[in-house]
């Protein structure tokens, strides 16, 4: 037996042509471009050729005042617009999900059913819908207002510089509060009978339950929404696109980094696109998103306490 | 469960912030919608009333279909959304498998590569995806929209889907190598099967963003041949910024099929979102 030589195990070619497909396509049209993007932006186009400049372009970026105050003002716009999501959208898809929750109620597929319907909306049709509403020429929104008599309220919030930024990141939760309350709904489905009941044999119930045993559960979704809430806001471009043109009117007050990306890129009325700038614009997002994600990973999620039923 | 949690008060009140929700969410909708088919004077003089006999008016739709070419960027963006679905559902499966069913050295490398591409959003790639596809002269084709999205919907297409193949019990894929089949008709005709539902449920996920899509088909295919939807509509309604009955009327169809689509959908929906999918 001893002399018998071990017969060499057979490749296994079926599990590389399951791979192949999916692996070639995500490496040549996602990783290698992203690749490139990072490796573009080190260079710079001088008399029709690619010249390295090393950090040249970030230097553009951040030292010449044409390139860092559109940077900044687009970065803090960005924040504002992640924070106004952190603070209204979530908290109302966790009530939403909440109330959706609660045993026996009548027509929770219909409330979950109309609710989510803004979020199959593209952001073309969402964008353009309200800026009918909130056109002055129109007079929906100051219609509305005048029945609860608040009609000296309005003013046209999509074209005022101080309102325009909240205005859109409103539009934008209204959009997407379905995607936090369907993930808490969900979490909140799958927590144990046997947990709930034996907080109510405790007298534990209605809100004091949420707060002291449900929320706690949940936490780790609650974490997962952040952080698509993330990377979705710093990726975002198509709604103000769409509401405020290329240019994030008024007065560059909606700029966020894809429109700031976008401009830099295709170039806009007097200035020539400029895809290095462009492709180092997309890398400061890329270390942006990169940063927030490993924020994440490693100081957020290693410390949520997760319970295991 | 004990009375305690169902008092009459609380499920009023639950009632009344989900109605006022839900009528925050539709309102939109449902304004443009009836306000698409009345005439001018009803839709600037009574915009919150349904349409009339004096007021209904169908104006708006006879200038969007004589004007727009909509039915062939219906067509483009069905195109595109379709191939892309099924390249990412293939695709995706048979990766998945390979990574769930397999143990080989890099698997749980291969596993994290492709995870990767979850949190970091293709859009980034752009200035390189474009001059990939001028260099292959794939630009204004419906390919290049194709190929983007196949990659973009694979991460977490293999993602969900490997958690679901793990699912499958191992004796029936046993059974089957006994019996002599071979990986790949195990992989199409056992485990695809099994996988239906969550392969339904990874179908919308995907389907969604890439029908909704304006960014790529804005910078990849821009040509009038290539439009898809989304990019048309944007396009026409800055054009028709002061005929507020053709744009209402381009936003209710541009509304209305995928309207119709999740009205038939939404069960499967959000059942694959609280099955538990991407907890």
């Amino acid at each position: 037996m001893a002399a018998q030589t071990r017969p060499k195990r057979p490749v296994r070619w079926h599990i590389g042509i399951f791979l192949a497909p999916a692996v070639l396509v995500y490496t040549a049209i996602m990783i290698l471009p992203l690749a490139g993007t990072l490796q573009l932006s080190l260079f710079r186009n001088v008399s029709e050729s690619q010249v390295f400049v090393g950090l040249g372009n970030f230097r553009t970026l951040f030292g010449d005042p044409n390139w860092s105050v559109g940077f900044w003002n687009a970065l803090r716009n960005n924040v504002w617009f992640f924070i106004i999501h952190m603070l209204v959208q979530n908290p109302i898809g966790v009530m939403l999900a909440a109330l959706l929750s609660s045993p026996r109620l009548r027509f929770a597929a219909f409330y979950r059913t109309a609710i989510f319907v803004p979020t199959i909306l593209s952001f073309v049709i969402v964008g353009f819908a309200w800026k009918l509403i909130l056109s002055p020429l129109w007079g929906v929104a100051p219609h509305l207002l005048d029945f609860v008599g608040l009609k000296s309220l309005f003013t046209p919030w999509l074209g005022k510089e101080q309102y325009a930024l909240i205005a859109l990141s409103l539009i934008s939760v209204w959009q997407f509060v379905g995607i936090p309350m369907m993930l808490i709904y969900a979490a909140l489905l799958s927590i144990p009978e046997e947990v709930i009941e034996a907080a109510e044999c405790d007298g534990i119930t209605g809100l004091s339950q949420f707060w002291k045993i449900k929320l706690p559960l949940i936490l780790p979704s609650i974490g997962i929404i952040s952080i698509l809430t993330f990377v979705g806001n710093f990726n975002a471009f198509d709604l103000i696109y769409t509401a405020q043109g290329a240019l994030a009117g008024p007065n560059y007050s909606t700029d966020i980094l894809g429109t700031f990306l976008y401009r830099a890129f295709f170039g806009f009325q007097l200035q020539v696109g400029d895809p290095n700038m462009g492709a180092a614009i997309a890398t400061m997002m890329f270390l942006i998103i990169l940063g927030g994600v490993c924020v994440y990973l490693f100081l957020v999620q290693t410390r949520l306490r997760r319970y295991q039923f | 469960m004990s009375t305690a949690t169902r008092s009459l008060p609380r499920t009023i009140g639950a009632h009344a912030i989900l109605l006022t929700y839900t009528a925050i969410a539709l309102f939109p909708v449902i304004l443009v919608i009836l306000n698409s088919f009345k005439s001018r004077a009803g839709i600037f003089g009574a915009p919150l009333t349904p349409p009339t006999p004096g007021t209904f008016d169908l104006i708006g739709y006879t200038t969007v279909i004589g004007q727009g070419d909509f039915i062939h960027y219906f067509q483009n963006s069905l195109v595109v959304t379709v191939a892309s679905l099924f390249f990412v559902l293939l695709f995706g499966a048979m990766a998945a498998f390979a990574l769930s069913e397999y143990r080989f050295r890099g698997n749980s490398m291969m596993g994290l590569y492709l995870a990767l591409g979850i949190m970091i959003p293709i859009r980034l790639g752009t200035v390189a995806i474009l001059q990939l596809m001028v260099a292959s002269g794939l630009v204004n084709t419906l390919t290049a929209l194709i190929l983007v999205y196949t990659a973009q919907g694979l991460p977490l297409a293999v993602f969900i889907l490997s958690e679901f193949m793990k699912q499958v019990s191992d004796d029936l894929k046993n059974a089957g190598r006994i019996d002599g089949l071979s990986e790949y008709t195990i992989f199409f005709r056992l485990v695809l099967p099994l996988v239906r539902p969550s392969m339904a449920t990874v179908a919308v996920f995907t389907m969604i963003p890439i029908w909704n899509d304006l960014w790529f088909p804005l910078i990849l295919a821009p040509s009038e041949e290539t439009k898809t939807v989304t990019l048309g509509a944007q396009l026409f309604l800055g054009q028709f910024v002061t005929n507020w009955n053709a744009i209402l009327a381009a936003l209710s169809l541009a509304i209305m099929p995928v309207l119709i689509l999740y009205v038939i959908f939404s069960r499967q929906l959000i059942r694959g979102i609280t099955s538990g999918a991407v907890k």
